[in-house]
């Protein structure tokens, strides 16, 4: 059987390899065919004519498969290449689509709109000013690309072919005979936009990344970057100008922007001083010239985020100075920040609402409002609602209260509906901004909207709606009574407005339903639902949206009986959203299943999956997905114990179906599955032989994605498979799993080696088929690939056998993994190395430390941190796992290498020994303590912090077990060690101080804390003090009978006579 | 994290407290938050405000309401402070 399959595959291959060979032909052909276009358009040709030939040669490659030029293509290679990988590696050509692209950048012109018109626009390089304006691209990070990338594509040199080329065998053609080159201007400018009179001429040096920036700016110094946008703003920096001929002004603007340009460029040190002194200066600056350049910077469309981010700093800091200065300027910077209120990226909108916030604090409300008054009945759409956002900032930082009353006279306005309109809004954005903080001024600002529910205009009536319901979200679950005089025309509205306004009628309600208590909401709910079911059928998107969040909110509150939506609901939502139509649409796909699980959670299991499981054979692929989705979700909120036998067939059935049917393998169906057949525990037991063969069936599928699934639902289901007592249909999958080990695409690796864990996980070691011993020996070369997924889940299933089935294996094979362990502590990711770290404990735990601790000892040499740190913390398991008492010696004496990295990594597994081992810490205290005062008196700083770690760790293990002869000796090799000043030892030595404090009592460190608390010196003095306010924070009242007994004097009386008395 | 966050840190941790001290604390001030925090650990153990009671041959809680009024000024007016 296995020949037929080896057959068939062969088959397929050569099949594929004969497909792959026409689509390299016809790309070959459209290739040649391209380039004989883009022939005509190339001025260049005159001077290169090779190289039309060379391209020509190169797209022949293809047909000829000639091995080493092709490369680049994805041809198959010559026919004995064939093999079992082949096709999968070349399938996995096909995928990536990096391939693709570097293909395109060889065969065809590059894709950006400048190099399609002209071949080859490299005349710009070099030059100010470079394409002619309709042919600028628009932003300035792509002109860079773009440079960058005709830098690289640039037709080559006589010499450079020259070189290319051998000597023999290539012939220099002469142009063809009627090649006459383009005179027309206009088609001349399109093509190569030079404005260099002599023509062609390579630029050589240009291909470095600073074309025509200068690397310092006269005054500022060395920047990182210097942008060509930056020249806008900042050219002026760079004109050489003496300075004592400059006015005061010119001389402040330049001070400025040198300033700024450090802020905006610079590196975080020069940054901090440069913003240091803008604040500091800003009130010398004025608010003017500092205004008149931040804000055009920030209004620069090429500003990225960081350095928006750093302007909006600077702003912010510059406000706090300058104060009530800034007044004038106030509409200025509004018109410039207003639009990052409604900007996409939601840091933006932070920062937006930060200065203004500050703004308006710096201001004034006063200002603030008569600022922006006149842009609330704007003609222009955009700037009242930018106007409405920046208000309900304003309200945050001065409070509601203050704006209240204008609010409730703009609300009110008869001047124009746009007054109103806008007003409204900022309730609603205040609501919006301020969440549950509107609670106290609800009923205020309810009663300042309400009459906007009857206004004569229709924008009015909707965006007051839509307040009231922002104003319900922030306040639920409280406030309803705030919303009494609002509930009447709400829901009088409903009967007499339609579409857009009806919607937003429709949307407060929802959100004030889930504030009534029980009785009310039941009967508002049946007051709405006769409008919510005839809106089932609107056919607009908004409304239907609108509708199912309704139903969603009515249904999850408690007043609504589950037989009322049994007999009401239902029958009208199923026949209108459950329709193949809802489930193309990302948005109303979320909302039908979020709404339907919440109808769930009322009429049972039962009831939804009974109604929507015959759908999980639909014909549309989306559809059965949105069923699969639901079905998970009710099942795993609700579980199955209410689903019938007959209604689990259909169910099981109809999964299956969906599953095998798929043709994207998407994570709902795994999930969905999975989650089923948890929820069903023993009752799938029948059906699991089908669900096995499905599994193997595809697991031997040739996508990738369809094996990885596979593999995937196997661990889910391993554990019911247990509870169902199928233990042989496991060894079965354990042994299929173990044979598709050799698996080439590392995501299905993965998957498969969590199936196997999950396997071995449920079944146990001993019963584990293929056996450990097998199964180990083939998992040792899969810890050396490198890919993420592959490293985990193998590091989990090896750890997991040396925990639990440690013996299956010989300690040879055991040492061999060490090794391959050591390599997996450089692993980016925590969980990785964590993992291995304690698979080494395992092992140690399995063969006996000694060998282990010598691989690991040995390892500390390396150079890489991480690895050692890694290492320290393996060792510091190993000798929890065996008893220290068999890794000290062996520690210690390594310690005597006179390598500073070795030494520390003996320290730091100390360290970290110390404090896993905790109280047993006692038998080790007296043999660590020599090499302790050694390394507390090294003159490596890192020698003494981490001792200072150990000390730590150390004396919180031993707390009360009487050790403290041994830490009142380290204490005064501590001790010295805190007048340094690098901020990781002294914190290492407060801790230690910390950590000595509770186990010998504040009372000793007291005593040598008095000794410097009144030094002369203040350094001294400082640090004492700092060690007596950690003391006193920790022990205060522990400190009371050992204060020092101060004699009265003249003036004052110290003495605490209390503690004299005596019975 | 550089140098000066880290201590200021600390700093900013300690000066939440009211009997921690600094560089500049003199006698005066520590001898008063040490009095205060004397009579407040004393008013806090009861078996210790019962001995002094005996000893003084006042009630329980006349010694307590003493102690409270004492931690107003424990050591007498300030000493002015020398710049």
């Amino acid at each position: 059987m296995r020949e037929a399959e080896l057959e068939r595959e062969e088959q397929r291959i050569i099949r594929e390899l004969e497909k792959k060979k026409k689509e390299a032909e016809k790309k070959a052909k459209e290739a040649t065919v391209e380039q004989a276009t883009t022939q005509k358009k190339r001025r260049w040709d005159m001077e290169t004519p090779v190289e039309l030939k060379q391209t020509s040669e190169w797209s022949k490659a293809d047909d000829e498969s000639s091995v080493g030029k092709s490369r680049w293509d994805e041809t198959p290679r010559a026919s004995e290449d064939i093999g079992m990988d082949t096709p999968r590696k070349r399938s996995r050509w096909d995928v990536t689509p990096q391939v693709s692209a570097k293909k395109s950048r060889w065969d065809e012109t590059p894709t950006h709109p400048v190099a399609q018109i002209g071949a080859t626009p490299v005349g710009n390089l070099g030059l100010l000013t470079p394409t002619p304006g309709h042919l600028m691209p628009m932003t300035p990070e792509a002109q860079r690309w773009e440079k960058d990338l005709d830098a690289r594509n640039r037709p080559l040199s006589d010499e450079e072919l020259d070189a290319m080329f051998p000597s023999t065998g290539y012939k220099i053609l002469d142009p063809p005979a009627g090649y006459v080159p383009i005179r027309t201007p206009a088609r001349k400018l399109m093509a190569t936009p030079t404005p260099m009179a002599d023509g062609f001429v390579m630029l050589e040096e240009d291909r470095t990344q600073n074309y025509d920036l200068p690397a310092e700016i006269p005054g500022v110094g060395n920047l990182p970057f210097f942008k060509q946008e930056d020249m806008q703003h900042f050219g002026k920096l760079l004109e050489d100008k003496d300075e004592s001929e400059l006015s005061v002004e010119e001389l402040k603007e330049r001070k400025i922007m040198r300033l700024l340009l450090k802020i905006k460029n610079g590196t975080p040190p020069m940054r901090k001083t440069a913003l240091r002194q803008i604040t500091d200066k800003a009130r010398d600056f004025g608010a003017g010239p500092l205004f008149n350049q931040i804000l055009p910077l920030l209004m620069s469309q090429n500003l990225e985020d960081q350095e928006r981010h750093l302007l909006v700093k600077v702003i912010d800091r510059i406000l706090y100075k300058l104060d009530a200065l800034v007044r004038p300027y106030v509409h200025k910077i509004l018109v410039v920040i207003e639009p990052l209120l409604i900007d996409e990226d939601y840091f933006a909108r932070c920062e937006g609402r930060e200065i203004i916030s500050n703004l308006s604090k710096a201001a004034g409300l006063p200002t603030m409002i008569a600022t922006m008054r006149p842009d609330i009945d704007h003609v222009d759409e955009y700037v009242r609602n930018t106007t409405a956002r920046a208000f309900s900032v304003v309200a945050s930082a001065h409070g509601i209260p203050a704006l209240l009353p204008f609010l409730k006279a703009v609300c009110k306005s008869k001047k124009s509906w746009q007054a109103r309109h806008t007003g409204i809004k900022i309730v609603q954005q205040i609501a919006i901004l301020m969440g549950c903080a509107v609670l106290p001024h609800l009923k205020n600002l309810v009663e300042a909207i309400a009459h906007g529910l009857e206004d004569e205009q229709q924008k009015v009536r909707t965006i007051t709606a839509l307040a009231i319901a922002a104003l319900a979200e922030a306040a639920a679950p409280y406030g309803i009574e705030s919303f009494d005089s609002v509930l009447k025309p709400l829901w009088t509205g409903i009967r007499k407005h339609r579409g857009k306004g009806l919607a937003a009628f429709l949307k407060a309600i929802g959100y004030i339903i889930p504030l009534m208590d029980a009785e009310y909401a039941n009967y508002y709910t049946k007051e709405v639902m006769i409008i919510l079911i005839r809106e089932f059928q609107s056919p607009d998107e908004e409304m239907k949206k609108i509708v199912l969040k309704v139903v969603k909110q009515c249904a999850a509150t408690d007043g609504v009986q589950p037989h009322y939506i049994k007999e009401e609901i239902l029958p009208e939502f199923f026949k209108n959203f459950w329709v193949r139509r809802m489930a193309l649409d990302r948005r109303n796909y979320r909302q039908v299943v979020e709404t339907t699980v919440e109808l769930a959670q009322k009429v049972g299991v039962t009831e939804i999956v009974g109604r929507i499981v015959e759908d999980l054979k639909d014909e549309s692929e989306p559809y059965r997905k949105m069923v699969m989705e639901t079905v998970e979700k009710v099942v795993s909120q609700l579980g199955a114990a209410d689903i019938d036998t007959r209604l689990e067939e259909v169910l099981i059935d109809g999964i299956l179906y969906a599953f095998q049917e798929q043709t994207v393998e998407d994570i709902v169906m795994l999930n969905g599955f999975g989650t089923v057949v948890n929820a069903l525990g023993l009752r799938v037991k029948p059906y699991l032989q089908q669900i096995t063969s499905t599994i193997l069936w595809r697991l031997n599928n040739k996508s990738a994605k369809v094996r990885q699934q596979a593999a995937d639902l196997i661990s889910r289901i391993a554990v019911v498979m247990k509870t169902c007592g199928e233990e042989k249909l496991m060894g079965h999958l354990g042994v299929v799993l173990y044979e598709y080990l050799g698996e080439e695409y590392p995501e299905v690796l993965g998957s498969i080696l969590g199936g196997l864990k999950s396997i071995v996980n449920v079944i146990g070691m001993s019963s584990m088929t293929p056996p450990i011993k097998d199964l180990l020996p083939r998992l040792t070369p899969i810890l050396k690939n490198r890919h993420e997924k592959v490293q985990e889940s193998c590091i989990d299933l090896v750890g997991r056998i040396a925990d639990r089935g440690a013996e299956f294996v010989s300690a040879r094979e055991w040492m061999r993994i060490c090794f391959e362990l050591l390599d997996m502590l450089k692993a980016h990711k925590k969980g990785i190395r964590r993992a291995t770290v304690n698979t080494f404990g395992y092992i140690a735990k399995a063969i006996g430390p000694q060998d282990v601790l010598a691989t690991l000892l040995n390892n500390l040499k390396v150079q890489e941190r991480q690895n050692r740190v890694c290492t320290t913390v393996a060792i510091a398991i190993v000798a929890e796992t065996c008893a220290p008492f068999t890794v000290l010696p062996a520690l210690m004496n390594e310690y005597r290498v006179p390598e500073l990295n070795v030494q520390n990594g003996v320290l730091k597994s100390l360290s970290f020994l110390f404090e896993y081992i905790g109280e047993m810490g006692k038998d080790y205290i007296y043999a660590v303590t020599p090499l302790l005062e050694d390394a507390l008196m090294d003159r490596d700083l890192v020698h003494r912090q981490t001792a200072c770690t150990t000390v730590k760790h150390m004396s919180l293990g031993v707390f009360g077990l009487g050790c403290e002869d041994a830490l009142l000796h380290l204490l005064n090799y501590v001790w010295p060690n805190i007048f340094e000043t690098s901020p990781h030892v002294i914190n290492a030595v407060m801790e230690a101080i910390e950590g000595l404090r509770v186990a010998l009592g504040p009372t000793t460190v007291l005593q040598y804390v008095l000794q410097g608390l009144f030094h002369p010196a203040r350094k001294v003095r400082e640090i004492y003090w700092k060690i007596y306010n950690n003391l006193y924070i920790g022990a205060q009242d522990a400190l009371i009978p050992y204060y020092p007994r101060i004699e009265d004097d003249e003036r004052n009386n110290y003495e605490r006579y209390e503690l004299s008395m005596w019975l | 994290m550089d140098r000066f966050n880290l201590n200021s840190q600390l700093e900013h941790l300690q000066s939440k407290y009211v009997g921690t001290g600094h560089a500049d604390t003199n006698k005066f001030e520590w001898m008063v938050n040490q009095h205060r925090d004397s009579y407040a650990s004393y008013i806090g153990h009861h078996s210790l405000i019962s001995y002094f009671a005996v000893a003084q041959n006042e009630s329980i809680a006349r010694v307590k309401f003493e102690f409270v009024e004492k931690m107003l000024q424990p050591c007498g007016l300030p000493v002015p402070r020398d710049e």
